[in-house]
């Protein structure tokens, strides 16, 4: 491949991901950028609910103690951050960056991407992608978010700004954007968008391709796991890359975790789409070198999709949760029991009920655990109401179990909560407008 | 010759509202001709029938040595309204390692086909 141009790491994969990796990559990467992918399908929707009560409650919560370990190292080493951690309020996120950094004397520039928000432009009669049906049938509708790609991002990249912010932004999108801008490549050239976007792709779950969710101590075990090294990758201009991870770090780089992260959440290789390219990973190939270095090339592109996905939030009632623990001998003959009495006291008072038998078949289903006695066996039962008390219902006889339920359950865990539902749709590309809020650097508040 | 999945491939599960995505992967490319030939979306769909709504769609990816298995669950089982403990389905790619197939091709011993697997691009 060409001389490295450059270095572009991921340092979260999700809203709960580790700080540390982050700090590390950014203190010894020598990156241009570093990008944090913290917004899942629904977390968005949670965040605009959670800002109806708290004004400071629309962006990612764990935003601030990232930041605060990372601004310094940011600051010191001249490296960029890309985020869409500000989930449903980008604006201010930035605000709360930009005072974090004069509080830490490190001033830092912060630009905010908007435009993501199209809950007053969707069609509310369009079908769900999920079940076909229009979207105002499923519920209160709470928000409805588009997938805003490169050309929404770049022009934040085209200011001073050292740290980005924006909302849903698509997971690819936050690393193409900064390789489009350190590069010079054309957003039109979509041999390199793909290229790009693969590079995204791989990236996007921090320590996925770096060995976690991978390691299984008897067929594939990962190396210092506790201290896994998040991903950076090196790419040229002409799109080929390799990646890779700090030296010195735990897990593994290699063939087998490159192809798991490549496979991961694909339901079309030949046509992945995001808002800034189709891709085609048809002809893409994977080369171990050894020495946690994997390159990968081979990514064409079609044009980009003429419509934006959305990802729509609303109100999906309640749900209710109960566990209770049996142990011993018949320990699931008794564990069955409990269900069957539960399942015979809530029957006909919930919207939908489920019993599992955690340790037995909870995850996969009684055929395939078939044959198996466990030592002990936990009771989950799980209800849908349209309100909250109907669903309490599961927990008030999950814990009835004790005193008029079978023998020896313990290890009562009950629990409900308000479930905030996602839809799919579509919008047409011109219909959502992004912009850009510059918050400079300096001394104030 | 009977193999359970599990001994010879790993898989990765990942989700998308009531889909799931499995990759299957076997550890020596040299199997990837007789997983393909022996996994079919039915036999994972059939297999994975507790979750699974099916039909499922299978992708292949011959540069990778790699199978894609997209797996549409029930409309309302979704990952934010689903009432399975595993409301993501992460956890399917362990129930696809447990398919045990028939395989008719014969696969060259592991020690040979390593070899055969470092070979720039792999399967071509």
């Amino acid at each position: 491949m060409s001389t490295p141009q450059a270095r572009i790491a991921c340092g979260a994969g999700f809203a709960a991901d580790r700080t540390a990796p982050a700090v590390d990559l950014v203190e010894r990467g020598g990156l241009d950028a570093i990008a944090l992918e913290c917004l899942g399908e629904r977390t968005v929707a949670l965040a605009a609910l959670r800002r109806l009560t708290d004004p400071a409650g629309g962006f990612d919560p764990m935003l601030g103690k990232r930041m605060r370990a990372l601004l310094e190292p940011l600051h010191r080493t001249g490296t960029r951050l890309v985020t869409n951690a500000g989930a449903a309020d980008p604006v201010g996120a930035a605000r709360m960056v930009r005072a974090l950094g004069a509080e830490l004397g490190t001033p830092t520039t912060v630009a905010a991407v908007t435009g993501d928000d199209v809950l007053d432009r969707i069609d509310r009669t369009a079908p769900a992608w999920e079940d076909g049906l229009p979207l105002e049938a499923h519920g209160e509708l709470v928000s409805a978010n588009a997938y805003i790609g490169v050309d929404a991002l770049l022009p934040a990249l085209e200011t001073p700004a050292s740290v980005v912010v924006a909302g849903r932004a698509a997971d690819p999108s936050l690393f193409l954007a900064p390789l489009v801008h350190t590069l010079g490549w054309d957003t039109a050239d979509w041999t390199r968008m793909a290229a790009g976007t693969l590079v995204g792709h791989l990236l996007e779950c921090a320590g996925q391709v770096t060995g976690g969710y991978f390691a299984d101590p008897a067929r594939k075990p990962v190396p210092g796991l506790a201290d896994l090294g998040y991903p950076l990758a090196e790419v040229g201009a002409d799109g080929t890359a390799v990646v890779t991870k700090l030296p010195g770090t735990g897990g593994r780089v290699d063939r087998m975790t490159v192809v798991e992260q490549l496979t991961y959440e694909v339901t079309d290789p030949r046509g992945y789409l995001t808002p800034d390219v189709t891709l085609d990973m048809g002809a893409v190939t994977v080369t171990d070198t050894g020495g946690d270095r994997v390159a990968v090339r081979g990514a064409r592109g079609r044009p980009r999709p003429p419509d934006l996905k959305v990802s729509v939030g609303y109100r999906a009632g309640f749900r209710g949760e109960g566990e209770i623990g049996y142990a011993g001998a018949g320990a699931l003959a008794r564990a069955r029991l409990a269900a069957e009495v539960v399942r015979e006291r809530l029957s006909g008072v919930l919207d939908r009920l489920r019993v599992d038998l955690v340790g037995h078949s909870a995850l996969h289903g009684e055929a395939l655990a078939a044959g198996a006695e466990p030592y002990e066996c936990r009771l989950r039962v799980a209800g849908l109401a349209a309100d909250r008390a109907t669903a309490e219902a599961v927990g008030e006889e999950v814990s009835a179990l004790y005193t008029a339920g079978p023998a020896g359950g313990g290890g009562l865990r009950t629990a409900t909560e308000e479930v905030i539902g996602v839809l799919s749709t579509t919008i047409p590309r011109e219909r959502v407008e992004t912009g850009v809020v510059v918050l400079e650097g300096g001394a104030g508040r | 010759m009977r193999v359970r999945l599990y001994d010879v491939a790993h898989a990765r599960a990942g989700d998308k509202g009531n889909l799931n995505t499995i990759s299957l992967i076997p550890y020596d490319p040299a199997w990837y001709p007789a997983l393909c030939a022996a996994v079919t979306p039915e036999a994972v769909a059939a297999h994975l029938a507790d979750r699974v709504a099916g039909p499922v769609v299978r992708h292949r990816l011959n540069n990778l040595a790699a199978l894609i298995f997209v797996c549409p669950r029930a409309p309302e089982d979704t990952v934010t309204t689903s009432l399975h403990l595993d409301a993501h389905g992460k956890s399917l790619s362990s129930a696809l390692l447990e398919l045990e197939v028939e395989v008719e091709v014969e696969v060259e011993p592991e020690a040979e086909a390593e070899a055969a697997a470092e070979a720039p691009g792999g399967l071509g």
